[in-house]
């Protein structure tokens, strides 16, 4: 520990510490432009500069490391001298606009001028006029305000992943632009709104539709991804006008992907549902509350009272755990098992070999430290935005990630090893890594015997994947070996996913590794935990469709679009008698429903998510609910009531949330063990079929992200083509552009082709969860490809 | 006249093909690098003599070369780069442009002591974007080298391996500084870094690296050849050897002339055939165009050497880079076209020099266009003091030394602009 | 698109650096592309940006950067005079207003004909041959005088 003194007070510091820092973490405020805790240090504005005993410059506090002994002075007359001047040059070409411009009241220039700023300014020459640029639908700009601080550049560079702006020119004439007129693309970008100290990248949707100082601010918790990050709202007149991050380390740090930014506009869609309907007679009518759920209940009751077998519930994994929980409850009321939650799953082999409730293995913040990782089926991007910024974090202080997967997305990182093949080899690809780990000489604990692996033959890739993990590669930690190996959403979706859990999990085990599962929505954890799962013996997600309810109960689900069989779902939807559907939106996925009740979205409603790190996050509603909206929970509470089902006597929903949590702590029901390993087969997947790799986009992941118009006009919105690896056109025949005919079972479609890559030869992209795809089948598995005629 | 002329780095300047590797040979080239390596000298040694010698940088600064080379971290394994700095832009100077094309093996050689002294593979050349010819020259010069075995693995038959490279700019003044120069070699903008870390522990690609200015490069073979204390005796206290001085602007011959360190300036003067067109001196800058200007009565009291440019010029040696101006000079206008330079070359990455050079050059511009105002000089000095140490590099300083030295010898020439709208020395 | 030849030259500079370096050559990349095609369009740029596998705002970073690069279509020689303190001491505006006047065109523009574009330059590192300018970069004239530039400009023509 060093020494210092920062205006007159003795601080103890770390070596390699910087004076900022120190003065951060002591509260001491030091003003900064180009600074940021999460950036590298750029000390271009100087604007922090401080004096410092002996010195005769000002130094930059932010760059400048803290030794033993030293004396700094932030605010003597030298050191605001400096900052003043340093502020005067800051203001002579930025325009003195503050009233009209959109940053205004939460600008850091504006602030900082305040308290720094000489009256009238002394430059009388012409300012500087930057011309605005057109970086995509999120981001507005306004580059005459621009101070040069590089933080969006290096955000997108280093916590992106991939350098999308530049400062070009040079001098005066130096500025912010992506490459002519390429967009910004990043998941993340919405972050730089948030980073720029001036108005000059604000938020387009939000642009000037509120000042700030007219916002309510209230808390929130995103509803998309496993990742749980902390929102909080901005409201006008009980309205959502934008979303922002708030600060969790150990979860979010301090960003939020533009998923989770930006799906708030979908809460406005003029697909909201507003008041109950019923259909009738094939025509929707708009109807009151009390004849929508005696409606409902009675349609319910038909089915049920004749065999309560007949019913099936879908719930979202974005519904929150009470709805999830009171879903299950009334079905259980109706002696009816058949709940679900997990809609894009295939393969259930493992229901009833859980030891507990799947989640990651580990916290958030022990992922970010890892050091040898393999990540079984995830399009991580996609996937886990954010999530997947830890990853690159972690690479960029030596971490080695493997990846083995049916698609060669870029992660934005550099990657150790990688496996990509058809879907069908996952299985085989892991067992050769598994084979590899047995083999070497380092790995003392032995295989189950339910294995036998003497005829996998490990192909070099795999070899290195295994000595990877067991710390064979360049960083060893002897003492604490941090390893991991994650199943992403493509792997939860893999018609053999029992099998793949099952490698993995062995993999981690020999390895020394934490094993976990990166789940795929904001409540998959908390759905589990909450019990939204089958009773024994009875139907499944998938065994629901396969086997047609006569009845369903949908909440907050676009069954064809949510559900890992389009056609299958449609179909069932089509012939059930009775389809009673909770949702916030008017959706052309829900036309065969008999009545659509309108419940609260996530901003509206309160409840609890339960992130992939098993963190319980209880929300309040921010806002009232639209139109007649209601809460979930009340919605099912009432339906409860009106079934005649005991127990549905709630006035709140924490008093539902204590009902299910039962005196449980959440944390102890996490558990990545199964009782028994599944079968697995080993033999060599068979066959040269034509197979699909169904992933679901970054912008359709559920109904509030489809509907958020300003995703949906980014490059991830969803253009819908079948893509395929340069070699299987050449095979097919085919060029870019062509028409195909695509069709799984008795589905079909017509798509255009295109060249990708990133495909394996023998597979067709084709991404589900887009109505252009509805007609088809499963996210994997075979597909037939005919000449369009 | 004391001393005698281009004993140094101009060895090969009036020989036959100067720039051939068999005319460097000729006048005893390549001979100390070659009993260096093969009798393995240690390099603490080596480094003694450079100390001996005096030799202090000859980019600008004056730092002493044999401290520099000190800092580089000895027991280091991964690679370290050493880089030579021919960026030369400086207005005023182009005595490396010389180096390179009359000696250019000279600088090999120099580096490849250095290499060996500091343990590096390899080196680059950095060369300044327009003098095209002589980067041609000079990767010649590499390619003989390559052939003879002085370049390349087991350089004459010895364990030392030595690979060196030049890398052309093109166009960016602010690449002479080094760590700018840094950048540019890494495919980058040319933006300084912030110091600490110095480039001995984060240079090249992030290793230790060490830069030095051709000339500096190019003196050390001869201070290897001849000892330390030769080269020290050819110059004067604290300014050790010979220095090539570029003198240009207002005089009957502009030339570089390497002489011994601690001429008079007078004596320079003359070399160079005096004031052109038997007219009378009215000012120098003596180290480049970043150094405060010196009014001739002053500069002519001058010794051509650190400490006397410093004491009694109030100025700096720089590179030794002396612009002459005779009475017929408007110091508005020439303030003026300095002003610009550093404007426009400003890197724009910290926020004084960005915006203080074109406020700096935009009101100079006003005054020598008949628009200033009286308190304009008050201003420029002012933002003057500003921009000086609170950038990240010494551009910042450089910008404001000018305008601060102009304003401080000529000011009545200013203010008369300001009063009438036009030159006093039209009047 | 590359030519074979821009290739080859471009893999003779990448020689000179790290093989993980190859950012390092994009300097000369971009400016044996401009010999190539007499400036750099945003093609070109990102076609170097590519070969070297960089982003290509990182490649544009540095060719708006640096000032010998062109963004825009230039003259077939392109004229560069020093301005710049020694030579202006020598007069090296008389230079430019002559070739203005030779030319029919102001500092920055380029004639009609598009045989020659006008610039003033900063500091070449050349300062005793002042006044000076660059043909293309890459040939330098020195000792101008009026006459000389005469005799240049017909040379050229
Ligand atoms: C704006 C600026 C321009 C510079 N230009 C040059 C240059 O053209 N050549 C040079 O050798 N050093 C130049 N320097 C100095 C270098 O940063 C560095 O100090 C020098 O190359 C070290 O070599 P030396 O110790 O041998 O002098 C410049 C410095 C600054 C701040
Ligand atoms: S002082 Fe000027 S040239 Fe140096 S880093 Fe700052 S902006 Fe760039
Ligand atoms: S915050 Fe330190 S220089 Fe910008």
């Amino acid at each position: 520990m060093l020494k210092i003194e920062i205006d007159g007070k003795e601080i103890e510091a770390k070596a390699g510490t910087t004076i900022i820092e120190v003065a951060d973490r002591e509260g001491i405020p030091i003003p900064r432009f180009c600074y940021h805790k999460k950036l590298t240090v750029a000390a271009n504005c100087r604007m922090c500069l401080v004096q410092i005993e002996k010195f005769g410059k000002p130094l930059p506090a932010c760059a400048t490391p803290v030794t033993d002994g030293m004396k700094i002075f932030t605010r003597s007359e030298f050191a605001v001298k400096a900052q003043k001047s340093v502020m005067e040059f800051l203001l002579i070409n930025h325009p003195l606009d503050c009233p009209i411009c959109d940053q205004g009241g939460e600008c850091e220039l504006q602030d900082i001028a305040v308290g720094y700023g000489g009256g009238a300014s002394r430059y009388t020459e012409e300012k500087r006029v930057v011309l605005n640029k057109n970086i995509g639908s999120l981001i507005s700009t306004d580059m005459t305000r621009c101070i040069q601080c590089t933080r969006c550049v290096r955000f997108l560079k280093e916590v992106g992943g991939m350098m999308e702006l530049g400062m070009v020119g040079r001098g005066e004439h130096a500025e912010i632009t992506a490459y002519v007129d390429k967009s910004v693309d990043s998941e993340l970008s919405g972050n730089i709104i948030d980073l720029c100290p001036v108005g000059a990248l604000t938020s387009k949707p939000f642009r000037y539709s509120a000042r700030t100082w007219e916002l309510t601010r209230r808390q929130g918790i995103a509803p998309h991804d496993g990742l749980g990050s902390p929102i909080e709202y901005h409201i006008k007149d009980n309205k959502v006008m934008r979303v922002l991050p708030r600060e969790e380390e150990g979860v979010n740090e301090c960003w939020i992907s533009d998923r989770d930014r930006f799906s708030y506009e979908a809460l406005s869609s003029p697909e909201r549902l507003t008041k109950p309907m019923i259909k009738d007679h094939g025509n929707w009518v708009e109807t009151d509350w009390q004849t929508a759920l005696e409606f409902a209940a009675s349609r319910i009751k038909a089915v049920v009272s004749n065999n309560s077998q007949e019913l099936g519930v879908l719930v979202s994994p974005q519904s929150t755990m009470e709805e999830g929980y009171l879903a299950k409850k009334l079905a259980q009321g109706l002696n009816c098992g058949n709940v679900d939650h997990r809609l894009r799953q295939v393969d259930f082999t493992l229901d009833g070999k859980h030891l507990g409730t799947p989640w990651l293995g580990c916290t958030i913040a022990d992922f970010a430290e890892i050091e040898r990782v393999l990540v079984v089926g995830s399009n991580l991007r996609n996937e886990h935005p954010l999530l997947t910024h830890r990853l690159r974090h972690a690479v960029k202080n030596g971490a080695e990630v493997s990846l083995i997967n049916a698609l060669d997305d870029d992660p934005l990182m550099p990657i150790a090893n990688k496996l990509i093949e058809v879907p069908s080899e996952l299985v085989s690809l892991l067992a050769q890594v598994l084979k590899a780990l047995v083999d070497l000489p380092k790995i003392t604990r032995k295989l189950p015997d339910a294995l036998d692996l003497s005829k996998i033959k490990p192909t070099a890739s795999a070899q290195k994947i295994a000595e990877s993990l067991a710390g064979f590669g360049q960083r060893v930690c002897v003492l604490e070996p941090r390893a991991g190996v994650f199943l992403g959403n493509m792997a939860q979706h893999h018609p053999r996913y029992a099998e793949i859990y099952s490698l993995a999990q062995t993999i981690a085990t020999l390895s020394g590794a934490s094993f976990g599962v990166l789940s795929e929505a904001a409540n998959s954890v908390g759905a589990n935990l909450a019990d939204v799962l089958p009773e024994a013996d009875a139907l499944n997600a998938r065994t629901m469709l396969e086997e047609t309810r006569k009845a369903y109960l949908l909440v907050n689900v676009e069954p064809e679009l949510d559900c890992h069989n389009a056609h299958l779902a449609t179909a069932a939807m089509a012939k059930a008698e009775c389809v009673v559907a909770l949702t916030a939106f008017k959706s052309e996925a829900l036309r065969d429903a008999d009545v659509l009740l309108p419940i609260a979205p996530f901003s509206e409603t309160s409840g609890t998510f339960m992130s992939m790190e098993g963190r319980v996050q209880a929300f309040a509603a921010a806002v009232k609910p639209l139109g007649e909206c209601r809460p979930a929970w009340k919605v099912l509470r009432v339906l409860g009531n009106l079934l005649g089902v005991s127990g549905f006597d709630f006035d709140s929903s924490e008093q539902v949330s204590r009902e299910m949590l039962n005196g449980k702590d959440a944390a102890n029901c996490l558990n990545n063990q199964l009782s028994e390993l599944p079968p697995i087969n080993l033999q060599a997947a068979s066959g040269s079929a034509l197979q699909r790799v169904g992933e679901i986009l970054l912008y359709q992941s559920d109904a509030i992200v489809r509907r958020a118009v300003p995703l949906q006009k980014t490059k991830h919105g969803g253009v819908l083509s079948a893509a395929m690896h340069g070699e299987q056109l050449k095979k097919l025949g085919l060029s870019a552009g062509a028409e195909v005919k695509l069709s799984q079972g008795n589905g079909s479609s017509h798509f255009k082709v295109s060249q990708d890559d990133r495909v394996p030869v023998g597979c067709v992209r084709l991404p589900a969860a887009l109505k252009e795809s509805v007609a088809l089948g499963d996210l994997f598995g075979e597909i037939k490809l005919e000449a369009a005629r | 006249m004391s001393g005698s002329f281009n004993q140094v780095c101009f060895r090969t300047v009036g020989l036959p093909n100067p720039a051939s590797l068999k005319t460097y040979r000729s006048v005893g080239g390549y001979e100390v690098l070659k009993r260096i390596i093969t009798e393995k000298i240690p390099a603490a040694e080596i480094i003694a003599e450079i100390k001996l010698s005096g030799l202090r940088g000859r980019g600008g600064a004056g730092f002493p070369t044999g401290l520099k080379w000190t800092f580089m971290p000895r027991n280091y394994d991964g690679e370290k780069y050493l880089v030579c700095n021919s960026d030369e832009g400086e207005p005023g100077t182009f005595k490396d442009r010389d180096i390179l094309r009359y000696n250019p093996h000279q600088i090999i050689e120099g580096m490849a002591i250095g290499a060996y002294t500091m343990g590096v593979k390899t080196a680059y050349n950095y060369i300044h974007g327009e003098i095209w010819a002589e980067y041609e020259i000079f990767e010649r010069a590499l390619d003989e080298a390559r052939v003879a075995g002085l370049l390349g693995d087991n350089i004459l038959g010895t364990d030392f391996t030595f690979n060196l490279y030049a890398h052309h700019g093109y166009g960016a003044y602010i690449c002479g500084e080094e760590t700018a120069l840094i950048e540019s070699i890494e495919g980058k903008k040319g933006q300084p870094r912030f110091k600490p870390p110095f480039p001995a522990t984060y240079g090249v690609f992030g290793k230790p690296s060490t830069i030095n200015n051709t000339e500096t490069f190019a003196s050390v073979p001869y201070i290897l050849q001849h000892g330390g204390q030769n080269f020290l005796d050819l110059g004067v206290a604290n300014s050790g050897g010979t220095k090539l001085f570029s003198i240009s602007g207002h005089v009957e011959k502009p030339c570089n002339v390497e002489v011994n360190m601690g001429m008079p300036f007078p004596e320079l003067l003359a070399l160079a055939g005096g004031v052109w067109k038997g007219r009378k001196l009215k000012a120098v800058i003596p180290g480049g165009s970043s150094v405060p200007v010196v009014p001739a009565d002053i500069m002519m009291q001058c010794t051509m050497d650190y400490d006397s440019i410093v004491k009694v010029g109030g100025s700096m040696l720089g590179a030794g880079s002396v612009i002459v101006m005779d009475e017929t000079t408007d110091m508005v206008k020439t303030l003026d076209r300095l002003s610009y330079f550093y404007y426009e070359e400003s890197c724009g990455q910290c926020t004084p020099c960005r915006e203080g050079t074109g406020w700096l050059w935009r009101v100079v511009r006003r005054i020598a266009e008949g628009k200033g105002r009286m308190e304009d000089l008050d201003l420029l000095t002012d933002v003057s003091n500003n921009i000086s140490g609170r950038t990240i590099c010494a551009l910042g300083d450089a910008a404001a030394t000018p305008v601060l030295s102009f304003i401080k010898h000529f000011r009545p020439e200013f203010e008369y602009y300001i009063e009438h709208g036009r030159s006093m020395l039209k009047a | 698109m590359l030519s074979k030849q821009a290739i080859a030259k471009i893999d003779r500079e990448l020689s000179k650096y790290p093989a993980d370096q190859r950012r390092a050559a994009v300097m000369s990349a971009l400016r044996i592309a401009q010999v190539e095609h007499g400036w750099l369009s945003k093609e070109a740029i990102a076609d170097v940006a590519a070969y070297l596998g960089i982003p290509d705002i990182a490649a544009l970073e540095v060719a708006s950067f640096y000032n010998m690069y062109e963004l825009e279509a230039v003259g077939k020689y392109k004229l560069t005079v020093c301005t710049n303190i020694s030579c202006m001491l020598r007069d090296a505006e008389g230079i430019v207003e002559h070739l203005e006047h030779k030319l029919g065109v102001h500092c920055g523009e380029t004639t009609a004909d598009g045989k020659f574009t006008l610039r003033e330059g900063e500091c070449m590192g050349a300062c005793g041959g002042a006044p000076l300018l660059l043909i293309n970069n890459h040939e330098m004239r020195e000792f101008l005088t009026p006459e000389k530039v005469d005799v240049m400009l017909e040379e050229l023509n």
